[in-house]
């Protein structure tokens, strides 16, 4: 019998605002899509991997529901649970934590005080510090800046640098979202993820774009993820995560399956 | 049942607490080695750095798991607390383990990504009192950068840059390098079966 190797994970994605899941194109154009603790076991008995919850609340009135909202959806998941969206400090990770999270996803923060990540991996390890890199492809030219702010932000950094940084800091595992490919359904950009898989030595998740099994396919292959994103593709139905992980097996990615 | 969550500084435990909330069973995160003694299950997890396992030591945990272990009180070793039941790691090789389980822990070679996250399939080489109701060979999440040996002990073996142990077993004491309280429905057996094993 040949067993397996490490499986490529497929990562539901959830991105809320004021304890509703919500999807966007873009990061724009915000549409209700549910409850997330609902929404997180559902995904996980249909086979998702891990789960990503990602506030996206602009208020601070919105983002004290955001613990309950962890402690809700963590109460009955065993599988790996993220936790990402303004997370500033050592404190609010440490909250995050103590709701039932597993890891928390740092992005416009990491950037500001990159001292943070490291503050997170030597409290609670590495495996628990995930590093989101939201990246825009500059003109015709092939590299990649750093945007921070939900994509509206330019930072003048470059995307490649500033994940081999982040990975020297502590960083577990790298969050990579293309802003170009975000919501569209287009495909996951598979130029950029190559270009960040290849340089560092821990895994990167893809992001952005996903619209059907085969963009999967190309992302795992030709982009050298070692997870992908999956999360309006998910919600309205597009394609059943069962049938998503089945064409991937079908297709020669390692896939865990039956789940 | 009592089950007592040994804390010694490494990583975030309200997760394991969760799985064994989730079962029914009261689960106490502690520091206090008279109430790891007491306890009718121990459960050493952890995640993070080898030397982390020096707190054990210095706080009277050892003392009080190695009492636990001669009284008959079964074991659980997670991650970390598995790693820490072998003889030592190469993570923090001044420190000493347990010693149930023989050989060094060491880092994955460097023709694979490191740490192995994820999720990967177990094969199962020698029956095990935790996988009774298991199907073969599950998949379960790992989170690593070190492994274990192989050892005459080992239950379960995985395969990432070679061959390591994943699950040891020996007696009443049990290590998991994999996150059962992280493995979706074959985790929560796993531990299920921890909680009814008999004594």
């Amino acid at each position: 019998m040949q067993f397996a190797m490490l499986t490529k994970r497929i990562i539901a994605c959830l991105d809320v605002d004021g304890g509703r899941v919500v999807k966007g194109v873009k990061f724009l154009n915000l549409r209700d899509a549910g409850d997330p603790a609902e929404l997180a076991l559902a995904h996980s008995e249909a086979g998702a991997d891990e789960i990503v919850l990602l506030d996206i609340s602009a208020t601070a009135e919105k983002r004290k529901t955001l613990l309950e909202t962890v402690r809700r959806t963590a109460r009955q998941l065993f599988i790996p649970f993220t936790v990402g969206g303004g997370i500033r400090s050592l404190d609010d990770a440490s909250a995050v934590f103590d709701a039932g999270a597993d890891k928390v996803s740092l992005n416009s923060a990491a950037v500001a005080h990159p001292e943070l990540i490291t503050q997170i991996a030597e409290r609670f390890g590495s495996q628990a510090a995930i590093v989101a890199i939201d990246a825009k492809r500059m003109n015709e030219s092939r590299s990649y800046q750093v945007f921070v702010a939900g994509g509206r932000t330019a930072t003048g950094r470059d995307a490649c640098d500033w994940a081999r940084e982040a990975e020297s800091r502590g960083a577990g595992e790298i969050l990579l979202t293309s802003i170009d490919r975000d919501g569209t359904g287009m495909g996951f950009d598979c130029e950029l993820t190559t270009a960040i898989s290849t340089s560092l030595r821990i895994p990167v998740i893809a992001s952005g774009g996903a619209g059907s099994a085969a963009h999967f396919a190309d992302v795992f292959r030709d982009g050298h993820a070692d997870a992908a994103l999956a999360a309006s593709i998910l919600h309205y139905g597009i394609t059943k995560l069962g049938h998503l992980k089945q064409e991937l097996a079908a297709a020669g990615i390692p896939m865990r399956w039956p789940c | 049942m009592s089950i007592a969550i040994v804390d010694y500084g490494a990583g975030n435990l309200t997760s394991v607490k969760k799985a064994f909330d989730w079962l029914g069973h009261e689960a106490i995160i502690t520091t206090d080695p008279e109430k790891v003694y007491r306890a009718a299950r121990v459960v050493v997890p952890g995640v993070g750095h080898f030397a982390a396992t020096a707190t054990i030591d210095s706080n009277g945990q050892r003392q009080a798991i190695k009492s636990a272990i001669q009284a008959g009180t079964p074991v659980l070793g997670i991650c970390l607390g598995m790693q820490w039941m072998f003889a030592s790691s190469a993570e923090a090789s001044q420190l000493k383990g347990l010693g149930i389980f023989s050989g060094e822990c060491e880092h994955f070679p460097a023709t694979v990504k490191s740490p192995h996250v994820g999720w990967n399939q177990l094969r199962c080489v020698q029956t095990s009192k935790l996988f009774v109701n298991l199907e073969q060979d599950p998949f379960v999440y790992f989170t690593h950068s070190y492994r274990a040996p192989m050892d005459k002990y080992t239950v379960a073996t995985c395969e990432y840059g070679g061959e390591f142990s994943a699950a040891v077993e020996r007696d009443h004491v049990f290590g998991v390098q994999f996150h059962p309280e992280k493995s979706g429905a074959p985790g929560i057996k796993l531990l299920e079966a921890f909680c009814n094993l008999p004594c």
